[in-house]
């Protein structure tokens, strides 16, 4: 696997990855999703978590948000569309985007804690994790999730351990309308395009697919029947890494760095050329009558 | 020569100093170790990675605490005074070790309360960043930007204290002569006082009797 890793958190030599993959993707189809959360099943199931308790808030919703131990959700929405008189439900599938431009990594001040591979996918390594939740901050998908057993951060692994030996994700080998496919990002965005066109063509104007270049584009990608409006599923509007994130972890290092170096050089500059305050001259101003 | 010795910081002002003064290069070496991966060395030698991220927030703790203390016995020492803008004045003449061109200064100088007042407001922005950075999973949901702007915020306090602290250690060290023993023995000679802090020399060295007969200079 070091052969496919292209990015690494908090090293300071290049990355290992030599091999060139396509980027893979997941395509999430909202239109098509019946809220049967066999791909939540799945996913517990495949990555053999701990049971997590369950919690009822008066929708067929498992939990609030995922956990440590819960990495694919599926939220449920209703909305009123007044224009249309319809209620409609949203349902959306929550887990880890696998950003292209990770802020989790890029927040991640452990050696190696992070890692994303050359076919996109973005790792968790727990075992070099130090469970500072610098990538929580960074996330502008607030997806990853802290352990306080461990005292580690967990979130979806997009299967890479089925991925990296040719399967799909077990969410989407559970998926019983294909409204989860798998393949390179290529094939699912042809397949994402030809469904927005097939909903705008059936009353879904604004039907689009989600694949937010703010954060480069990610690896799971969703078709929004509401495609102009992603708040209405949950999902942020246009997000970014944070920008005080970017500010900290690129222009105030780099002038941080200066400035602490600066600092060092300066005081050795300083004592070379003034040294230590001399007893001889104040001698000479005692001598000039102060005090 | 023979020289009278005086005191300048009692043991409770010596002793919040130093504690102030450990738990700041702990949190410094481990934070550094943070910052960049160019130093992560530091927290390896530390005791790991894990170990140096699970003390760095008690030490934190520690260290506004003996910073509160700090705040607490010197504050109303720490304030301007009229002395002091006349020697911010000549403070060219300071750096560049004229000091015959200075004038007196009090208890302390006026680049001693400057990093008073520094590492005072550096540690209270520290702190509060540094809470919600340690509680990060527990900001609700809606104030989600306070997480990315605490650890601005804790970056760019803790860089305005490292320029405090390097010239504080950088001064102390080595361009007085006597101010390390100072803080950490607490007393100097009646030279020393006079030399360095005139004003205070005049106002309660000479006077309270706390001078006591020591050889050497």
């Amino acid at each position: 696997m070091p052969l496919d890793i292209v990015r690494i958190s908090a090293t300071s030599s290049p990355a290992p990855g030599v091999r060139v993959q396509p980027t893979l993707t997941k395509l999430v189809d909202t239109s098509t999703c019946i809220g049967c959360k066999a791909c939540e099943v799945a996913c517990q199931e495949w990555n053999d978590l701990p049971p997590e308790p369950t919690v009822q808030s008066g929708t067929y919703q498992t939990l609030p948000a995922t956990t440590a131990n819960f990495w694919n959700l599926i939220k449920f929405n209703e909305y009123e569309d007044e224009g249309r008189g319809a209620l409609e439900w949203l349902m959306r599938k929550d887990q880890c985007m696998h950003c292209a431009e990770p802020g989790c990594l890029i927040a991640c001040p452990a050696p190696g804690a992070i890692v994303q591979y050359s076919n996109g996918i973005v790792d968790f390594q727990q075992d070099h994790c130090i469970a500072c939740g610098y990538c929580i901050t960074g996330c502008p998908f607030d997806v990853p999730k802290f352990n306080p057993g461990t005292r580690r951060v967990y979130k979806c692994t997009l299967c890479v351990d089925r991925v990296s030996v040719g399967l799909q994700p077990a969410c989407v080998k559970a998926c019983p309308t294909s409204c989860l496919q798998f393949g390179t990002k290529e094939d699912m965005l042809e397949v994402a395009n030809t469904r927005v066109g097939q909903l705008q063509a059936n009353g879904f104007a604004q039907a689009a697919v989600y694949d937010p270049q703010g954060v480069g584009g990610t690896s799971v990608i969703t078709v929004l029947t509401h495609g102009d409006r992603p708040e209405l599923y949950g999902l942020p509007k246009d997000p970014h890494i944070p920008a005080a994130v970017r500010l900290w972890k690129g222009p105030l290092k780099w002038l941080g760095n200066v400035a602490m170096a600066g600092g060092l050089a300066a005081a050795v500059v300083h004592f070379v050329r003034f040294g230590r305050k001399n007893h001889v001259e104040a001698d000479e101003s005692s001598a000039e009558g102060r005090s | 020569m023979t020289s009278r010795s005086i005191v300048r910081y009692d043991f409770r002002e010596r002793i919040v100093h130093a504690v102030a003064g450990l738990s700041y290069v702990y949190l410094l070496l481990t934070g550094l170790a943070f910052w960049t991966p160019w130093l992560f060395w530091v927290a390896i030698a530390l005791g790991g990675g894990y170990v140096s991220r699970m003390l760095h927030p008690w030490a934190g703790l520690v260290f506004a605490a003996a910073v509160s203390a700090m705040y607490a016995q010197w504050r109303r020492e720490m304030r301007t005074t009229p002395e002091d803008r006349a020697w911010r004045q000549a403070m060219a003449h300071y750096i560049k070790n004229e000091d015959r061109m200075v004038p007196p200064a009090g208890r302390f100088n006026y680049g001693q309360k400057t990093l008073f007042w520094v590492m005072a407001l550096g540690a209270v922005a520290l702190l509060l960043s540094g809470l919600v950075m340690w509680f990060v999973a527990s900001v609700p949901e809606g104030f989600l930007v306070v997480r990315s702007l605490a650890t601005l915020v804790h970056a760019v306090a803790a860089l305005v204290t490292i320029g405090g602290f390097i010239v504080h250690i950088y001064m102390g060290v080595a361009v007085v002569p006597g101010g390390l023993s100072a803080i950490v023995h607490g007393e100097v000679t009646e030279e020393w006082a006079r030399r360095h802090h005139a004003l205070w020399y005049q106002k309660s060295g000479k006077f309270k009797g706390q001078s006591r007969e020591v050889s050497g200079n």
